[in-house]
């Protein structure tokens, strides 16, 4: 099992590196100078101006720049300075991406607190009025994007007041206390949450039942069913264990996918998350901070495939041995 | 492709039937085909041109076609509006002002099909008068001609998209697979780069290495060459594993023996066996580019004012003012966003049942 995770941990360097020389590629194509509004500035003399470019590598080759980048990551954990927040870009980053994490885990676990629940039921009803409108119901799910539902949403709250309109708490939060702060926070994640966490969950529910489905026509369980065990424990701790293997491994699979998915939510309800300022710092040609969080993005979904890897390797220990 | 030999033995005739069997599929179809003559007829059916602002008409309500007046007489007409408070935007009927609705009006000259130039519309009324059957934006142009051309934009944007990225993956899948060595590593090294990625990250990544402002027929190449460069890895890395399990076919050996170049083999015998996955694959594919478009132009860094997309009219909406006063800049772009999507569902799963029923429902998103 030490090997496996080993294995994988190497594999992701290399991938970490494209990732990030790719997207220095990027910003390095991008046109425009990200001292120009700098340099408008009159309070800035054309010294400072010309030392930070030299700090920064500005006036070196592309390639020298992005080496610069990376010994300075790779010696101080330096992920350079933000030109728009004056900040080291760690600092501006690690907050924002611990808000989309928050963000992303309440959608997972709408999706799947929905999912299990529903795919089970429609296996077990299969074929039913019951199925039949669920498969319907998570069919027009699928087909409502998250900024249609993102915005349907922000209507609902602007007209009737139930929720929050957006950002992450109310302006007078601080005067609560912690768990008034606490309500707070949830009573802002709900609609952000639901929008994020719909839209995945008819495949997961599809899937659910599918694989429900199959264990459910397995000998074992006639078995139990014929040693008079009553449904509800056929179902839940025989047939369940097994189902829900594979849906282990498309967990980690799905955070990518939570990631872009969150992006829109993030923007239509003022959540200040990893996608607002890369937003932002893409339109302040801020490319310390868009480089940053891009990686950072990748590196969530990097590392979310290797621990449904590892999560899949423990549910089913031959494959750690290939 | 010139040798649809191979595919036809797997399609053929059955998948057809099987296809045209599928009630929801067909209705998709037909919706996509009406979606699309919409968007090609834009300008006849659109009653007034893209950008005519109206300074008498911020943000008005849609109008209410009538049918039975005053006098007696039938048939459908609108009631001019005056205003009733400046501030709020607020318009009321003059009910003595009925404006029938008159069909192939005179307006605004255009191109149609951006040849013939005309200047009929398909409905519209008298002058002074105006018919807008979705309302209108804050500037005052009537918001069903924006969707209508928006539509051109929007519903194109994912097929020239798809048309390239899946263009360069089967290429980039099939090169890799059929060659192998380090090609192949090297190759796919580079694939899973951009699939490891978040999906809207990479396309704001790309979008910055473009100037932010530029004229709009650059932005729709742009945003083309963006979503298809986001595209093509998944897809590339299927098509490599399908070429390698064709490989070893018989067929693939045959046509190798005969001496044909490696390059002839792959695109005639070995990438018309992937087409079947690819066209399922492409249709379910389609709604994630409008997306994107739309996702980009909400964004205020796609389609650029005054050219109309749907997503820069959802972009509109945005406005917490506008969304709650004047909702109709919300659900016009929504709703034809949903009914797009859900269409190229309905066909692309009906599809996949006919064509590829090895694949199954859902997908992975």
């Amino acid at each position: 099992m030490r090997a496996l995770v080993l294995r994988r941990l190497l594999h992701v360097i290399p991938l970490l590196l494209g990732i990030s020389a790719l997207t220095f590629l990027l910003l390095h194509l991008a046109p425009g100078d990200p001292f120009a509004a700098m340099a408008e500035n009159p309070q800035i003399s054309a010294e400072t101006l010309a030392r930070m470019r030299h700090d920064f590598g500005l006036d070196r080759p592309a390639w020298v720049q992005y080496l610069l980048y990376l010994r300075n990551i790779a010696l101080r954990g330096d992920f350079g300075q933000s030109f728009a927040y004056h900040q080291p870009v760690a600092r501006v980053l690690f907050a924002r991406l611990g808000n989309t994490l928050l963000l992303a885990g309440a959608a997972a676990l709408v999706t799947w607190g929905l999912a299990i629940p529903l795919g089970v039921l429609a296996a077990v009803r299969t074929r039913t009025w019951v199925d039949r409108t669920l498969s319907l119901v998570a069919f027009a799910g699928l087909s409502v994007p998250e900024v249609i539902s993102g915005l349907a949403l922000l209507y609902l709250a602007a007209r009737t007041g139930w929720f929050p309109i957006g950002g992450m708490h109310s302006l007078d939060a601080g005067e609560l206390g912690a768990w008034g702060r606490f309500v707070d926070l949830l009573r802002h994640l709900v609609l952000p949450a639901l929008v994020v966490g719909i839209v995945p969950l008819a495949s997961r529910m599809r899937q659910m039942r599918a694989g429900m489905l199959d264990v459910l026509s397995l000998d074992y369980v006639t078995t139990a069913r014929a040693k008079g065990l009553p449904e509800p424990a056929v179902i839940g701790r025989h047939a369940l264990r097994t189902a829900l293997n594979p849906m282990i491994t498309l967990f980690g699979l799905t955070l990518g996918s939570l990631l872009s998915g969150s992006f829109i939510a993030e923007f239509i309800f003022n959540w200040p998350g990893l996608g607002t300022i890369t937003l932002e710092a893409i339109q302040r040609q801020d490319q310390y901070v868009v480089l940053g969080a891009v990686t950072m993005a990748a590196t969530v979904l990097v590392l979310g495939n290797l621990v449904a890897d590892v999560l899949l390797a423990i549910a089913d220990p031959r494959i750690a041995h290939e | 492709m010139s040798d649809p030999a191979g595919v036809r033995v797997v399609t053929g005739g059955r998948a057809w039937r099987a296809l045209a069997a599928n009630r929801v599929a067909m209705a998709g179809a037909a919706l996509l085909a009406l979606l699309y003559a919409l968007a090609l007829l834009a300008p006849f059916l659109a009653p007034y041109g893209e950008n005519d602002i109206d300074r008498a008409r911020f943000c008005h309500p849609p109008t209410t076609v009538h049918w039975r007046s005053v006098t007696g007489r039938f048939g459908p007409f609108v009631r001019a509006t005056r205003v009733a408070d400046p501030a709020a935007l607020r318009y009321v009927e003059v009910p003595a002002g009925e404006l029938p609705l008159r069909w192939f009006v005179r307006g605004a000259p255009y191109r149609l099909l951006g040849l013939v130039p005309c200047e009929r519309h398909l409905f519209g009324v008298a002058a002074p008068g105006r018919v807008l059957l979705l309302g209108a934006d804050p500037l005052g142009r009537c918001e069903l001609t924006r969707l209508l051309y928006g539509a051109q934009v929007s519903l194109t944007v994912g097929l020239v998209g798809i048309l390239i990225s899946f263009t360069l993956g089967m290429l980039f899948g099939g090169i890799a697979g059929y060659w192998g060595g380090i090609a192949d590593v090297l190759m796919m090294r580079g694939t899973e780069v951009l699939l490891s990625v978040p999906a809207l990250y990479l396309v704001l990544a790309l979008r910055g290495a473009f100037p932010v402002d530029m004229p709009s027929r650059r932005v729709y190449l742009g945003i083309v060459a963006i979503l298809a460069l986001v595209g093509w890895a998944g897809l590339a890395r299927v098509i490599r594993g399908m070429v390698l399990a064709i490989r070893g076919a018989d067929y693939v050996l045959a046509a190798e023996a005969l001496g044909m170049s490696r390059w002839r083999v792959l695109v005639r015998h070995i990438l018309p066996n992937t087409l079947s996955f690819v066209i399922v694959a492409a249709t379910v594919a389609v709604p994630g580019y409008i997306l994107g478009e739309v996702f980009l132009s909400f964004l205020g860094m796609g389609v650029q004012e005054p050219a109309a997309s749907w997503g820069n009219m959802l972009q509109q909406s945005r406005n917490l003012d506008v969304m709650v006063n004047y909702p109709w800049m919300l659900f016009a772009p929504a709703a034809a966003i949903f009914v797009t999507v859900l269409a190229f569902n309905f066909f692309g799963d009906g599809l996949r049942d006919a064509l590829d029923p090895r694949q199954g429902p859902g997908g992975n998103r």
